[in-house]
């Protein structure tokens, strides 16, 4: 096209062929691992700038890895939070709880009990040191995979396990996937099925906070593979254009069902990176390190509630499980990836750092691990009485019209009658 | 619905003060008595801040409440919505401008999965009670781009409400109580009638909305229940379904032809006031559809299928539609694509025939 005389090109057969590029991830099924090409920094070594400092200071940190757990499993550097052993005692138990529920749910599902399960395996330290990080009620906009956070709050297991079962006791009144939790009682917004959708919205919550001189800031998750979503880049855009007290949280678990991070454009950037172009505070953080995670999280909400604006997270992390009972990774990654994964385990290395510390021993551990399965299994059996999806009518047909709108117009009316009558027709014993 | 915010509303509008004022004066004032009785009332769009708005609806409002009530936004519809989401989850009342409503489609999914699904899918834990105000429709030569209809994308939206005010009067009237309710409402403008009604007539000189009597508009708060159709004219010779600019033009053209046309201004299309379409359709038992959208699955068919469905032993003569062509808005044939007198009239002449 450049022959025209406007053209500065040379003609077409002198030039270059172009060659087309398809991301692919460095190892398929059956491959051996090797990670040794990932750049794991040494803990403690990342400088902690202050919280209100200019965001573009924090663009070296986009390019990091913040760390605070060494090796030695001992906490290192200026990014310590110093939290006290109840606390990380707290942490570590809230963690293997979060573990402990994902391995009843999931076998839930497997048995029929419900249409549907994700995990958060590997993934703990995300929600549940970050959520620990925030005020309780600061308004938390999550994605599909914190239920760490739901876990730190404090909500009970038996809702948790009511809105997965979609039973009489769900308070959603069986309308939602199992996993899409609502509670505004724990300010936790209502979970979309739609990915990155919640990200403009912490904004605006946080713009309305910030508009009504409140003191309360909002925090979002989206995974690596969401940051694809137009909403994100319109979420940083949001957040930097009216400095909005917001923490943005990428969850990069590597993994978006079958797509590596290369597809969201994870070859070539860091995450983190593209809060900088934004003018967003940008860190990014072993997202398998609960103390990292923790101080990431603390050190953006005090830049949030300083007026000083929005930061921007990258947990650097990985999915161990499928991304949900739907999946089989098998089929698309090496099972060598897990084992091998260069940053560990979360709550492997919480308690290790606990026991380093002489505050935590193998015997705690254990009893922790099975006081947390008995503690999920008794709710389990509690919510069963209220049901289990599939097995029953759980809920009055006229609720299905319900809260479409506020009031019902006449034509959900109609369609409300109709559903009643089909009842007694198709179930008329029920 | 909700309550009004205002104790000490004229009992009696015909009472209260009123001024001839066009419909970009009636938003304005709507928007201004809102911004001033309830301070969750916040206004955001393209160019709406200082400037006041490209058709200067939100004139003068942000040197009167400030920039943290009255705001411009990035041109970002996905992110205009979208925050207008959160704010609304927070406890704000927003009422987001999209500067034509050919630019929302950005914004679709805040509004199809996220705006109109919050009550449901959480149960009544958060709501979106936005008011998202758009001027839509042609007849200006905007061209494909600043001429679109899109009403029934959003008719077709569970959780959604569709409001389209025809006169200065019901502009204010509906836009209050669009902003009051507690569910996301999508406030389409007919823009060709923001200054003046429209005869059909494009080569005629516009006729300026001051000698209209639905021009004028009482001071202060009242507002129109969302739902309720209005009837423009009484007649027995057959029923006319419009709303928006084609209210005006098939009101000019039945009277030009001496016609006894019943019309119908719908005003809102979801919730639709489906007992003043029945009474009208069983007493003329005649009915003509008349929207200036494009004509396959628009609202027309959903109004189509209800008469028939709900009124067929009362019609004399099958339903007739007048719409725009299932193409794009042409620019510089825009006014062969206007449904305009020649296609009303032929219309009228057939179903009246028949």
């Amino acid at each position: 096209m450049a022959n025209g005389s406007d053209g500065t090109g040379q003609a077409g057969h002198n030039r270059p062929a172009l060659s087309f590029h398809v991301p692919e991830p460095k190892f398929r099924p059956g491959d051996a691992v090797d990670f040794s090409d990932l750049k794991i920094t040494q803990a403690g070594a990342q400088a902690r700038p202050d919280e209100t400092c200019p965001a573009i200071d924090t663009a070296p940190l986009a390019n990091d890895l913040i760390r605070v757990l060494g090796e030695d499993n001992r906490a290192h550097g200026p990014w310590d939070p110093k939290l006290d052993p109840d606390t990380l005692r707290r942490m570590l138990s809230v963690m293997a709880l979060t573990r402990a529920f994902d391995e009843r749910m999931y076998r839930g599902q497997r048995q029929g009990k419900t249409s549907f399960y994700m995990k958060c395996t590997g993934e703990e330290a995300t929600s549940v040191a970050a959520a620990m990080a925030l005020a309780a009620d600061d308004m938390v906009f999550p994605s599909y995979r914190q239920q760490g956070i739901l876990l730190a709050r404090g909500y009970p297991l038996i809702e948790m396990i009511n809105q997965i079962y979609s039973n009489r006791g769900d308070k959603l009144k069986g309308r939602q996937l199992p996993i899409m939790y609502s509670s505004r009682a724990h300010s936790f917004f209502t979970i979309s099925g739609n990915l990155a959708t919640q990200t403009p919205q912490a904004v605006g919550w946080a713009m309305a906070s910030a508009m009504r001189g409140d003191s309360r800031i909002a925090a979002t998750w989206v995974g690596e593979g969401s940051t694809a979503e137009g909403d994100f880049h319109a979420a940083c855009l949001f957040a930097t254009v009216y400095n909005a007290p917001v923490i943005l949280n990428v969850v990069n678990n590597q993994w978006a069902i079958s797509s590596f991070s290369g597809f969201a454009g994870g070859e070539r950037a860091t995450f983190a990176a593209r809060g900088v172009g934004y003018g967003i505070a940008s860190l990014r953080v072993d997202g398998n390190d609960a103390l990292a995670c923790y101080a990431a999280e603390q050190w953006a909400a005090n830049r949030a509630r300083a007026n000083a604006g929005p930061t921007l997270i990258e947990h650097f992390s990985y999915r161990a499980e499928g991304h949900s009972t739907s999946d089989d990774p098998s089929q698309y990654r090496s099972a060598q990836e897990r084992s091998e994964w260069p940053l560990g385990d979360p709550v492997m290395r919480l308690k290790n750092h606990l026991i380093a510390m002489g505050e935590w021993d193998e015997e705690r551990q254990e009893k922790l691990d099975l006081d947390s399965a008995e503690q999920v299994k008794a709710a389990t059996k509690e919510a069963e009485k209220n049901g289990i999806l599939g097995h029953g009518l759980h809920h009055p047909f006229h609720t299905m019209f319900e809260d479409v709108f506020e009031e019902l117009p006449w034509h959900l009316e109609e369609q409300a009658a109709q559903a009643i009558r089909e009842r007694e027709i198709k179930w008329p014993a029920a | 619905m909700a309550s009004s915010v205002i104790d000490d509303a004229p009992v009696g509008l015909a009472d209260a003060p009123a001024r001839n004022i066009n419909m970009i004066e009636a938003i304005n004032d709507a928007l201004d008595i809102m911004l001033g009785h309830d301070p969750t009332v916040i206004i955001m769009g393209e160019d709406v801040g200082y400037f006041g708005g490209v058709f200067r609806a939100t004139a003068g409002l942000q040197e009167k409440y400030g920039k943290t009530r009255v705001f411009d936004t990035p041109i970002s519809e996905c992110g205009i919505i979208g925050a207008a989401v959160g704010m609304g989850a927070y406890g704000l009342r927003p009422v987001p401008e999209i500067q034509f409503a050919d630019y929302i489609y950005p914004g679709m999914d805040q509004l199809i999965s996220e705006a109109a699904r919050l009550r449901y899918r959480s149960a009544g834990e958060f709501i979106a009670p936005m008011t998202v105000r758009s001027p839509f429709g042609g007849g200006i030569f905007g061209g494909q781009t600043h001429s679109q209809s899109p009403e029934s994308l959003f008719t077709h939206v569970a959780g959604l409400k569709t409001v389209i005010p025809s006169t200065p009067y019901d502009a204010k009237g509906l836009l209050i109580a669009a902003i009051e309710d507690n569910d996301p409402v999508i406030f389409f403008e007919p823009k060709r009638i923001y200054n003046g009604p429209f005869s059909g007539y494009y080569d005629k000189p516009v006729e300026p909305w001051k000698t209209h009597p639905d021009s004028k508009v009482p001071e202060g708060y009242y507002s129109i229940p969302l739902g309720k159709a209005r009837t423009v004219r009484q007649g027995d010779a057959l029923t006319v379904l419009t709303y928006g600019t084609m209210v005006h033009v098939t009101a000019a053209v039945c009277r030009e032809k001496g016609v006894d046309a019943e019309i119908i201004d719908l005003r809102t299309l979801v919730p639709l006031d489906i007992e003043a379409i029945e009474a009208s359709v069983e007493k003329t038992g005649r009915c003509l559809i008349v929207h200036e959208a494009t004509r396959t699955s628009g609202f027309g068919a959903e109004l189509s299928a209800l008469v028939t469905e709900r009124c067929f032993y009362h019609l004399e003569a099958p339903v007739e539609r007048v719409t725009g062509f299932d193409t794009p808005y042409p620019h510089s044939l825009e006014w062969a694509y206007f449904p305009g007198p020649v296609r009303i009239g032929e219309a009228l002449d057939k179903i009246l025939e028949a």
